[in-house]
């Protein structure tokens, strides 16, 4: 009985964790750029074959095994960069004035391209990049067997979600981006460079997606369509949140995971449908989220 | 009503095209003819987004009636043995025009993304049941026996083919009659401005509602004919996210103009993916995804302000 | 026994969140009277507008409509009374033409019975269209698009469509704000004679005093939630509490310039 509550809670945590890193780079974008970015999945590909590509290469050119985690962050890092700048700048910044629902279409058709770009770059046959996740061996938490490595993903959710925090409410950056969101038109008037502010706040966004790919790799086999479940999850995850906030998205992964956690162990069937009901039943009562940000008055 | 169906350019058009797709269709190669089967069966669907857009409301969801039409027809065929392709569609129309109807309640509430989102929401909720329950298939769904016309069991697909144009030619001429009533007009003008048409004492709840259930029946015949045409439903080609999205690029590709723009882009996407598929086998979504940000950069209105200005050009010089 | 009026509100109160909005309001308006509607910015005359059409719920009061209540009616529900109104911003159809939008509008208020189903360039409604764009000396502008219209002719266009149901009480918010200087008389010449021919009931919220003495046969003076002043405007002008809250408030700049010319 503990054993399976055990069982359940780390799971929950560890898939929250999960979640939190993918989603908050989605609701981040969301928040700031008013864009919903259906290629965050694409990013989340991206960092998994990335980080899973440059571990099996650094494995077979005889790199010692703790060099995965350099690479994991590395390639999150680079995936943000190279493909976050390319998409803000060569689509989303021709687009900022169009329709939200048009953009997120325009971001759908952004997922189909950087979908099949995987395959050409990487190919079509999995990677399996264990490495990582061998050098930290397993524990064993309340009488159940772990591998260290899942838990290192509750640390980092921690570390990303701290340090949103300390860059959003105690820095310059942070009071930089609050007047973006509440107001572009002004100020862009008061001088404020609101194309970097996107560019630099769409590649956090990347990165971040990356990071959370890049992160999950090493637990699994990636292969092609990795992104295509990631990019729903996130969805509802920050649908449940409040889109744009960044509390929502942590209250929002916690809530989706250990559902999920629960629902995979003790009703299996119903695993995706309870996190949708609730994403459309958060929709129905509390159409911003949970934890919506504030917003101008429109009339 | 009469007088719409009389003096309307569109529906002359309509009629001509579709008859002679028709006659056509019975001298094409087999995967020729499939592609447009596929494509016309989509169109259905595309059309009830076209008029939801009109309206200023773009869904992510409809793979839910798309879906629930695909697997009522799968489902009455395998507990009932119902055949017949109107009866099919009558009931895949009327179950997801019945769910439509109930979710038409909280979602005529919503615009925006909100209005996106929660359709997602709703189809993800039935993606979610169907991969799970062992006796609707799980993911590999199950199979559709054929189909048959009013008692007759056709020897070869051309039947079928002819079928289906006739049910999108009698869609595309009821919608067309829908849009000129002054219901009808009433999609550009809740898009523009919903204040006004409360204050002229319409309900723009009550329009949406109405033109929700009607594109709900449409992406639900739109499944049914799908699933017949393929033989076969499964929840990942017909229920998950990707098809709301497909259905959603689709109508962008089309374009807003006119009531026959839904079938010529489901058309024109299926032949893009077969050809795309073939140029490149690997890369072929690809293509696909630059075609729509190639549309949506280039060709706001789609494929038919295409036709359109050419067709103009025309008219001018001649 | 007097007749019942138009228009009777009682005791009428709004507040946001612990603000008076509007403050026991009092108003009778008769049949065919033409009503200004005057305030500083914040004074309380939108919201008294909005509440009586419905887009705002009182917080309390009564609302009577020729003696029936229509408290906290939906704004759909207070056009098919005859309650109509025009907006401080024109809501119009812009992507449709001024024609289009004046079909549009008159067909959906015909919507009794199956007019749903008929088309909106249905014979009567082309009649009456033409009418309504010669009323308001429109039909000129016929086929433009409405985006593309001067504010002054959108204005207009905002009001025809206001009146296409022929409603028993108007009530126009600033009619001509955002219109040039030159265009302002011309459109109110207009407007009100069209209005007194239909034999409406108007109350329109105004800023320019030139306007309000013009037109009017009552005015309404708002100050901080609370009518200050309800009289015929030869003597609600001169009064010195609106003088000070109102048309001091506004025109402080040329009243003094104009003392100073006496005093030179």
């Amino acid at each position: 009985m503990l054993a399976q509550v055990v069982t359940i809670l780390l799971d929950g945590l560890n898939y929250a964790s999960f979640l939190f890193i993918v989603s908050v780079g989605l609701t981040i974008v969301f928040g700031v750029l008013k864009i919903l970015n259906v290629a965050h999945g694409a990013f989340y590909a991206w960092g998994a074959y990335a980080a899973a590509f440059s571990i099996t290469q650094a494995g077979e050119l005889g790199y010692p095994d703790w060099i995965g985690f350099l690479l994991i962050f590395a390639s999150s890092i680079i995936v943000g960069l190279v493909l976050g700048t390319i998409l803000e700048r060569l689509v989303l910044s021709r687009m900022y004035a169009q329709d939200e629902v048009l953009i997120a279409l325009a971001t759908f058709g952004v997922f189909l391209c950087l979908e099949d770009a995987i395959l050409l770059v990487f190919g079509v046959d999995p990677y399996f990049a264990y490495q990582p996740m061998a050098v930290l061996g397993n524990v064993v938490i309340g009488g159940v067997f772990r591998d260290v490595y899942s838990l290192t993903l509750f640390a980092l959710a921690l570390v990303v979600a701290v340090s949103c925090w300390w860059v959003l409410t105690k820095t310059k950056w942070g009071k930089l981006i609050a007047v973006v969101i509440y107001d572009r038109e002004i100020s862009q008037a008061m001088g404020i460079n609101v194309s970097a502010v996107y560019l630099i706040v769409f590649i956090i966004g990347a990165a971040l997606g990356a990071l959370g790919g890049a992160y999950v790799a090493p637990t699994t086999s990636v292969a092609p369509g990795f992104g295509i479940d990631v990019i729903v999850l996130s969805f509802a995850v920050v649908v449940i949140g409040g889109m744009g906030s960044i509390p929502g998205a942590l209250i929002g992964s916690i809530l989706v995971g250990v559902l999920r956690a629960v629902a995979v162990h003790q009703f299996p069937e119903l695993e995706l449908f309870v996190v949708f009901a609730v994403m459309a039943g958060v929709l129905i009562v509390r159409p911003e989220g949970l934890f919506a940000p504030p917003k101008a008055r429109t009339i | 009503m009469n007088q719409i169906l009389k003096n309307d350019a569109t529906i002359r058009w309509a009629v001509l095209g579709f008859f002679v797709l028709a006659v056509a269709g019975y001298f094409m190669e087999a995967w020729v003819q499939n592609n447009i089967m596929f494509g016309l069966a989509r169109g259905l669907a595309v059309l009830g987004l076209m008029v939801l857009w009109r309206t200023g409301l773009i869904s992510f969801g409809h793979a839910l009636y798309f879906g629930i039409g695909a697997y009522v027809v799968g489902l009455v065929d395998r507990n009932f043995g119902i055949s017949d392709i109107f009866l099919r569609l009558f009931l895949a129309v009327g179950a997801s025009a019945f769910v439509g109807f109930f979710l038409g309640f909280i979602l005529r509430k919503y615009r925006g993304i909100f209005f996106a989102m929660l359709n997602l929401a709703f189809s993800m909720v039935l993606y979610g049941i169907l991969v799970k329950v062992e006796s609707l298939g799980s993911t590999d769904g199950f199979s559709v026996s054929q189909t048959t016309i009013l008692g007759w069991t056709p020897e070869n697909k051309y039947a079928l083919f002819a079928a289906i144009v006739f049910v999108c030619a009698v869609g595309a001429i009821l919608v067309q009659c829908y849009l000129k009533t002054a219901l009808g007009t009433l999609t550009t003008a809740i898009r523009d401005n919903e204040l006004r048409v409360e204050y002229l004492g319409f309900s723009v709840a009550r329009a949406i509602h109405l033109k929700y259930i009607m594109s709900a029946g449409l992406a639900g015949a739109s499944g049914a004919l799908l699933a017949m045409a393929l033989g076969q439903v499964d929840p990942d080609s017909m229920v998950n996210w990707p098809v709301s999205g497909e259905l959603v690029f689709i109508t962008v590709m089309a374009g807003p103009g006119s009531v026959i723009a839904p079938f010529l882009g489901g058309v024109a996407f299926e032949f893009l993916r077969t050809y795309a598929f073939e140029l490149a086998p690997e890369a072929w979504q690809l293509i696909v995804g630059a075609t729509l940000l190639g549309i949506i950069f280039f060709l706001p209105m789609g494929l038919w302000s295409l036709l359109e200005r050419i067709w103009k050009r025309r008219g001018v010089s001649s | 026994m007097t007749a019942v009026p138009a228009l009777r509100v009682t005791d009428l109160c709004k507040s946001f969140s612990g603000i008076m909005a509007a403050n026991n309001l009092n108003v009778e308006a008769a049949d065919g009277e033409i009503i200004g509607i005057i305030g500083a910015n914040g004074a309380g005359k939108t919201v008294f507008v909005n509440m009586i059409t419905g887009y705002l719920k009182p917080t309390s009061g009564k609302i009577e409509f020729q003696g029936k209540d229509i408290t906290g009616i939906e704004p759909r529900n207070a056009t098919h009374v005859g309650v109509c109104r025009s907006f401080q911003v024109s809501q119009v159809f812009m992507s449709m033409t001024v024609e289009e939008n004046l079909l549009t509008a008159l067909s959906i208020c015909k919507q009794a019975g199956r007019a749903m189903l008929q088309s909106p360039r249905a014979p009567d409604l082309l009649i009456e269209c033409e009418k309504l764009m010669e009323l308001y000396n429109i039909t000129g502008h016929r086929d433009q698009v409405a985006s593309t219209l001067s504010q002054g002719v959108r204005k207009l266009l905002d009001i025809a469509m206001a009146v296409v149901s022929n409603p028993k009480i108007l009530l126009l918010d600033e009619p001509t704000s955002g219109v040039s200087v030159e265009e302002k008389f011309g459109i109110m010449d207009i407007v009100i004679q069209a209005l007194r021919e239909q034999g409406a009931t108007v109350l329109f919220v105004e800023h320019d005093m030139e306007i309000v003495e013009r037109y009017v046969d009552r005015v309404l003076a708002f100050y901080q939630g609370e009518i200050i002043c309800d009289a015929p405007p030869a003597e609600a002008l001169i009064n010195p509490q609106v003088i000070e809250y109102v048309i001091g408030g506004e025109h402080a700049p040329n009243m003094n310039a104009s003392e100073d010319a006496i005093h030179a």
